[in-house]
């Protein structure tokens, strides 16, 4: 039998702690009571995301969304809601920004706050179709826009629509589309090209990959259309082969589109040809930054090449490119569709749209969020995120990757979007968004970072070859306990040297980690540097273990799960750590079951 | 199929829509939806689907289509999956494995009841609406 309503309690950790237990029992009380258990069922659910203001209760299908509710609620919410079908007010969300008639009988659940917080544009198809059916895309709008440029719009349309929309590159740079677009269309060339950058190469993001994985021909059609707005017969996609799932949901897409005469000569019969092919990348940094990726396509060594000539009028093989990004194609299709006017509604003036990040780190609810820029990090974080993991303090967000720096507290109402984090020292980058709470070590972080630059440099130029060696010489020789107060002074020199002098975008951005942390956690590196101590307990050089004798009741588990045998005692007798064989692995610290062992 | 023409690709695009409101093919009235990008699979989304799959054939359970789909963007509850029954909101599960699988398909699909614990909500309001 089919139950005529549905009522959902939150069952996240946040919402059990306060009291989704109870209200969950209360509710099947009162149904029980009214003789309502077979026609409405109560189910506990997964975290809403919307902790700040749980407990949170979903009803089904009216789609009331109450908020703060406690168990002695129930009673009403059974009588008003479900028996009657009027909504409880006083519990419903109320957004200061709502602006619904209080006295509408139905409330529109798309109208509040809360749901638009996340806004799809690029993600609009992601785990809505099947990836390998162009039906399913086809049913949701697809190819409609090729349709329109083709028919109505016409390749100066294309540029309007795309200026008007204020679309800015969501590689990172946020340069604006249109230009980069109307410069291949103006300079007069027998072959053009149309590069899509999936060469996503930050550590921890992955908004490009899913977007490929979940929805293809969204960037297959963005490139046709890009294609017949400059005139460019071929298309290329460059990926990194250690996205194999999306090269194959590529590779299907492509035939299915090839199938339908969605690529290849003659398009939908109006003489326009354009194909595509794939090109796989090894997997380098650097091949992410424009020039490099170019030469790395015509077969050379990845390396940057000077700007200009710039690519939209001297790139793939001399001839004009169009080099944009995933997440940028992904916009197209929705902008051509229903206008550069709606689009620029959406998010900031000077940064139009949504932006997706990739929320890592330690947050309760990681995954893919899309929101409209000027979306401040706290609504990321608390809203969407559901807050730092295991209650701890949140200390940072790094955003933009290597080339990023970090967002503290004091930013955290600050609205997103390019500008405002290039003002706060930070950038957007591809979109990944690292959370950091109280117990990352800040010199530790930017260490890692650094390690990977040093790695992924090209060492075509000096800044930035030698750079980012020096700079993880002096991070290494602070972690370990040994850095004075110059070093500090230098890093920032070398770095401010490296964003002056290095060749291309790696470059110029290493040291951004380094800059930007010395500018907001100056004094967790003076506490290396003086007091030798590291607070989160990270730098295993600065901390060490020991054994309260008047705890430890000589369980004998700490020396068992120690692997360098630094721990010794008799049973029963409290235990002693052997400081020079310790390797600070906190094994006997986790396992300890009567808190005996600090780390100092 | 044939190169398309644009009255082709129009009528395709009709005939696919209301096929999608309808949400039938072939009498197929139930929707298994599974998310399998890599994070989904990388959680075991493959074994979730296998398990779906062989628990269908063995309980004999005819109007259920499965099908796969990208990341719904959960990350932090995969494997996720979409469950819509004729007569019931579309249901997001998060955290499914092969035994939340066949709970999915006593309880939600045959006995019309949703599963307690695994139920997530849509990250956003659908803007192609």
């Amino acid at each position: 039998m089919v139950k005529k309503s549905y009522i959902l309690v939150c069952g996240g950790s946040a919402c059990e702690a306060s009291k989704a237990d109870a209200i969950y029992e209360s509710f099947k009380k009162v149904l029980e009571d009214e003789g309502l258990k077979n026609d409405v069922q109560v189910v506990k659910t997964g975290c809403f995301g919307f902790c700040e203001k749980g407990p949170i209760v979903k009803i089904l299908p009216e789609e009331e969304f109450y908020v703060e509710v406690k168990p002695e609620d129930a009673d009403e919410i059974v009588h008003e809601t479900i028996i009657k079908g009027r909504p409880v007010q006083r519990l419903l969300y109320k957004d200061k920004d709502l602006k619904v008639d209080p006295k509408a009988d139905k409330f529109d659940m798309s109208k509040i706050g809360f749901y638009q917080k996340q806004f799809r544009i690029v993600l609009r198809n992601c785990g809505f179709i099947d990836p390998e059916n162009i039906d399913e895309y086809i049913a949701r709008d697809g190819y409609q826009a090729l349709e329109k440029a083709i028919t109505q719009l016409g390749p100066d349309g294309i540029i309007n629509e795309v200026k008007t929309s204020g679309l800015r590159g969501r590689g990172g740079a946020g340069f604006p589309t249109w230009i980069k677009w109307n410069t291949t269309k103006g300079v007069s060339a027998p072959q053009k090209y149309v590069v899509c950058n999936a060469d996503e190469g930050d550590p921890g993001a992955y908004m490009d990959r899913s977007t490929l994985e979940g929805d293809p021909h969204s960037v297959l059609e963005a490139m046709t259309i890009a294609g017949y707005c400059v005139g460019a017969s071929k298309g290329i996609i460059y990926i990194r082969a250690e996205y194999p799932l999306a090269i194959k949901r590529l590779e299907v897409a492509m035939a299915q589109s090839r199938e339908y005469g969605l690529l290849g000569d003659d398009i939908l019969g109006t003489g326009f040809n354009f194909d595509i092919e794939i090109r796989l990348g090894a997997g380098a940094f650097v091949c992410g930054e424009e020039t490099a990726l170019l030469r790395s396509i015509e077969g050379n060594r990845g390396m940057p090449t000077p700007k200009p000539p710039f690519p939209a009028v001297e790139g793939l093989w001399h001839c004009p490119t169009v080099i944009n990004n995933v997440e940028t194609y992904a916009n197209i299709p929705v902008i051509v569709l229903k206008g550069g006017e709606w689009f620029k509604s959406i998010g900031t003036e000077k940064s139009p749209g949504t932006k997706v990040f990739a929320l890592t780190g330690k947050i309760n609810n990681s995954g893919l969020v899309e929101v409209p820029m000027g979306t401040t990090l706290r609504e990321i974080i608390y809203d969407i995120g559901g807050g730092i993991r295991n209650g701890k303090a949140f200390k940072a967000v790094q955003t933009g990757g290597p080339s990023g720096g970090v967002i503290t507290t004091e930013n955290l109402d600050t609205g997103i979007d390019f500008d405002a984090l290039a003002r706060i020292g930070s950038m957007m980058g591809s979109g990944g968004m690292i959370v950091m709470s109280e117990e990352d070590c800040i010199v530790d972080v930017v260490k890692f970072y650094m390690t990977f630059c040093v790695d992924e440099s090209c060492g075509k130029c000096s800044p930035c070859r030698i750079g980012t060696r020096k700079l993880l010489d002096y991070l290494t020789k602070i972690s370990n306990g040994n850095g004075t107060m110059e070093d500090l002074d230098k890093m920032t020199e070398i770095g401010m040297a490296m964003k002056k002098a290095a060749l291309c975008g790696l470059g110029q951005t290493a040291a951004n980690p380094v800059l930007s942390t010395m500018r907001y956690f100056k004094d967790e590196y003076i506490q290396h540097v003086q007091d030798k101590k590291c607070v989160a307990g990270k730098c295993i050089n600065l901390i060490r273990y020991e054994i309260d004798p008047s705890k430890c009741i000589g369980c004998t588990l700490c020396s068992k799960r120690c692997p360098a045998g630094a721990i010794t005692g008799e049973k029963k007798m409290a235990h002693k750590i052997d400081q020079a064989k310790c390797v600070k692995c906190g094994e006997c610290y986790k396992g300890c079951k009567f808190g005996a062992i600090s780390k100092i | 199929m044939a190169k398309m023409t644009l009255e082709a690709l129009r009528a395709l695009r009709e005939g696919k829509k209301a096929e999608i409101d309808r949400r039938e093919t072939d009498g197929k009235d139930v929707h298994i939806i599974i998310g399998m990008g890599t994070c989904g699979i990388a959680a075991g989304a493959k074994q979730v689907l296998e398990a779906f799959i062989n628990e269908i054939d063995a309980k004999k359970i005819e109007n259920v289509t499965v099908k796969q789909t990208g990341c719904m963007g959960l990350c932090y509850v995969e494997p996720t999956v979409e469950v819509k029954v004729p007569g019931m909101p579309d249901t997001i599960y998060g955290k499914v494995d092969a035994d939340v699988a066949k709970k999915i398909l006593k309880d939600h699909v045959v006995g019309k009841k949703l599963v307690s614990d695994h139920i997530f909500d849509r990250p956003s309001t659908d803007i192609l609406k």
